[in-house]
């Protein structure tokens, strides 16, 4: 243990530990800009290079940077001295000098590391005029928007990119006033090998990356008469969407979100819930078909569109591992221009289909041509919000009310899907009861549940004795891949999601600032919902059940695959 | 270079494969690039970042970060006009803007009959010959303004004796 004294206080550490740690410990705030803690992945972003972070001590002549510093014994530090204070007004007061002035238009006003410090530091005016920096905009994507001219080179994207995700796609390029972080030769970011994650813009502290906004296009079409607009929520959205508007992490708001749904004006609100369980019948059968019929082993699942343009980029000689089911979302997107509009009565042109997603990549995904057109529009779970707000609804005194029948039951089995594990419980569940004719006798596999990025574990079901894989995070589901192009995996299913964390913790959800306890909360609540359900089994959901009934006939029936089975397309690798 | 492109592409992987690890081998991995192909194109650096296995952003960041690597094809005669310190206050912009003048082309441009290279550097450590320039690897020192002439001359000379 060391001994130091922080603005006088006595305070024992563990060697090793930064001043900023030591500070947080006994509750003394050091405001920090580029530093960010990346539990989820093991390792922090500090390069250091801000500044924002300068702390006194004592018999020093200079100042020094407190996330990057470790301390050592009798060190006496003061952060909040006039001249510390003073130096770090300074040192926002250059960052402001380089940087545009349009808080009052961008993504991020109200919700802007950079803009908060500058309020909390109480910078007052323009101090200093400098150059700018010039820097083009990339709006090439369908996901997310670069807007270089916004970036204060903190790194977070880079370490989460590289390190992390080990996707590569951003770096420092150029230097002094051009300096920016971009792709490889410039190129726009749709050109690249990004998975459109998001992940990069979870951790961006200001506007520099920002998420695609689709939410004008959902205006016009809400505005249009002719146009049947229906919308869809996925999982995740129920246990994060009330932290946009004040409720605590994980709090569950699965009826206000359905309820203000309605209030903006769909005519019909469903559940990507029904088409996970819908999801659920169709991997679990090919999953046993692969196992019964001497099939490519393990399946991966395929439900993370980000995970599969990784795949489709890193590794395109395993493009025979994941499972050709669509996703969830997409999966209700064909069912809704086909089952739906007939049963309703709708001309499948004049309806517009629109997923409520965790995840910028769910917007990219959208406009795969393998996949058709059953999704119009994708937005997140910030967009949602905002569009709430704009609507000006107040969300604490919305009732709770129910998802619409035909495409709004759900088991518990789906509720699961957003967080990482929560797929191939679900999956196992049905196959279980495949097995061996009856459903386990407790649907929790917990042995599935958890959070570290890589983790197996065994599913009895009668005889067979199921191998499960599951990997969150890109970085960790390399591994995984490389295994199985080394013929080293001996799983018969992996689990992969690109967002360490799962969905809970996806590129479109409110801001987390990369804190473990706020993605714990929601995947809780998530296990919750499931727990209380009666209904905890994908195959048992009377909907879904109806549907092959009336319409697909059986799972992986000739329909079944024209609408819900998709293909995979090599990509490059740089 | 179209040619032989094959044969460059083997030396550099030849340099390549002889490194005792590839690990913090960008750097030099570059320079021996840019020593044989003359240049780095997208094409190159994609091919190290294979090799590497790095990202290819990362070799373009670190290619974009330092002036002496260069992404466009130079001229058979390559001019370099130190422009540091001593060199600048001994005369350097006048020699520079004479080469400008004689050769009428912009300073760190290439001319399009890809004849010539005109580089201003900063400073190559020879402050005792200021001011003082490097014509395809050769330097010439304490040079006056009415040396550049000759200079031009005995390149095109060497040139054509070729």
């Amino acid at each position: 243990m060391v001994n130091i004294k922080i603005n006088n206080l006595a305070v024992q550490v563990e060697a090793g530990t930064t001043i900023l740690e030591a500070a947080r410990n006994v509750g003394i705030t050091i405001p920090t800009l580029c530093y960010m803690k990346m539990e989820s992945a093991g390792c922090d972003n500090a390069p250091g290079s801000c500044r924002v972070c300068m702390v006194e001590q004592e018999g020093r002549a200079n100042l020094i940077p407190a996330c990057v510093t470790v301390v050592w014994e009798g060190m006496a530090i003061h952060t909040n001295t006039p001249r510390a204070i003073k130096t770090r007004r300074t040192v926002v007061e250059l960052f402001l000098s380089n940087h545009p002035k349009d808080c009052l238009v961008c993504e991020r006003n109200k919700n802007c590391e950079l803009q908060t410090l500058a309020a909390e530091l109480n910078i007052r005016e323009n101090k200093y005029d400098g150059k700018m920096a010039k820097h083009e905009k990339d709006s090439s994507s369908m996901s997310l928007i670069r807007d270089p001219e916004k970036c204060v080179l903190c790194r977070r994207c880079e370490t989460m990119c590289n390190d992390v995700q080990t996707v590569g796609v951003y770096s420092a390029i150029n230097r002094s006033l051009e300096t920016t972080v971009s792709t490889a030769f410039n190129a726009p970011v749709a050109d690249s090998t990004c998975t459109f994650c998001g992940q990069c813009v979870s951790v961006c502290p200001t506007g520099a990356l920002t998420q695609a906004n689709h939410t004008a296009d959902v205006w016009a079409a809400l505005a249009d008469p002719d146009k049947t607009v229906i919308v869809q929520a996925a999982p995740a959205i129920r246990v994060a969407l009330g932290e946009e508007f004040g409720m605590a992490s994980g709090a569950r708001v699965t009826g206000k979100m359905v309820a203000g749904l309605r209030r903006l004006g769909f005519n019909h609100v469903y559940d990507t819930n029904f088409a996970a369980d819908l999801t659920v019948i169709e991997e679990a059968n090919e999953l046993l078909e692969r196992i019964n019929n001497g099939g490519r082993l393990p399946m991966l699942t395929s439900c993370c569109p980000a995970w599969v343009k990784f795949i489709e980029h890193q590794f395109p000689t395993l493009l025979d591992v994941p499972s050709t089911c669509k996703s969830p979302h997409e999966m209700l997107g064909a069912i809704a221009k086909t089952y739906l509009a007939q049963k309703l009565g709708v001309d499948p042109k004049k309806m517009v289909v629109v997923s409520i997603m965790p995840c910028l990549a769910k917007k990219y995904e959208s406009s795969r041509e393998e996949l058709g057109q059953g999704v119009d529009y994708v937005l997140t779970t910030r967009e949602l919000a905002s569009m709430f707000r704009e609507a000006g609804l107040n969300f604490h005194a919305l009732p709770d009310e129910s998802f619409d029948p035909i495409m709004g039951e759900s088991s518990g089995a789906a509720d699961i899907f957003g967080t990482t594990g929560g797929v191939i419980e679900a999956t196992a569940r049905t196959v279980v009861h495949t097995l061996t004719g009856k459903n386990p006798a407790n649907v929790e596999f917990t042995q599935l549940r958890g959070t570290d990025n890589i983790r197996e574990a065994t599913v009895k079901a009668g005889d067979t004795e199921l191998k499960i894989g599951i990997a969150n995070g890109l970085g960790s589901a390399r591994k995984m891949l490389e295994n199985i192009r080394d013929g080293k995996s001996t799983y018969h299913a992996i689990e992969i999601m690109a967002c360490p964390g799962g969905c809970v913790a996806g590129g479109g959800q409110p801001y987390h600032g990369n804190d473990q306890s706020v993605i714990k909360e929601r995947a809780a609540s998530l296990y919750a919902i499931d727990g209380e359900k009666n209904l905890r089994v994908a195959h048992e959901n009377t909907e879904v059940k109806a549907l092959y009934a009336e319409f697909l006939d059986k799972p992986g029936s000739h329909k079944a695959h024209d609408l819900l089975h998709t293909s995979y397309v090599k990509r490059a690798k740089v | 270079m179209e040619k032989n492109e094959k044969a460059l592409y083997a030396e550099l992987d030849a340099y390549i494969d002889a490194m005792p690890t590839k690990q913090g081998a960008l750097i030099s991995v570059l320079h021996k690039a840019q020593d044989i192909f003359g240049y780095l194109p997208k094409e190159v650096q994609t091919h190290v970042a294979d090799k590497l296995d790095v990202p290819a952003s990362k070799v373009y960041g670190v290619l974009t970060f330092y002036s002496f690597f260069t992404m466009t094809q130079k001229g058979k005669n390559r001019v370099n006009v130190c422009m540091g310190t001593a060199c600048f206050v001994r005369g350097a912009d006048k020699i520079l803007e004479r080469f400008e003048r004689d050769l009428n082309m912009k300073a760190n441009t290439t001319s399009e009959d890809k004849l010539w290279s005109l580089d201003a550097l900063r400073c190559i450590g020879a402050c005792g010959l200021a001011p003082i320039i490097t014509v395809n690897g050769k330097s010439h020192g304490r040079l006056v303004e009415d040396d550049v002439p000759g200079i031009i001359a005995s390149c095109l000379e060497e040139k054509e004796g070729a």
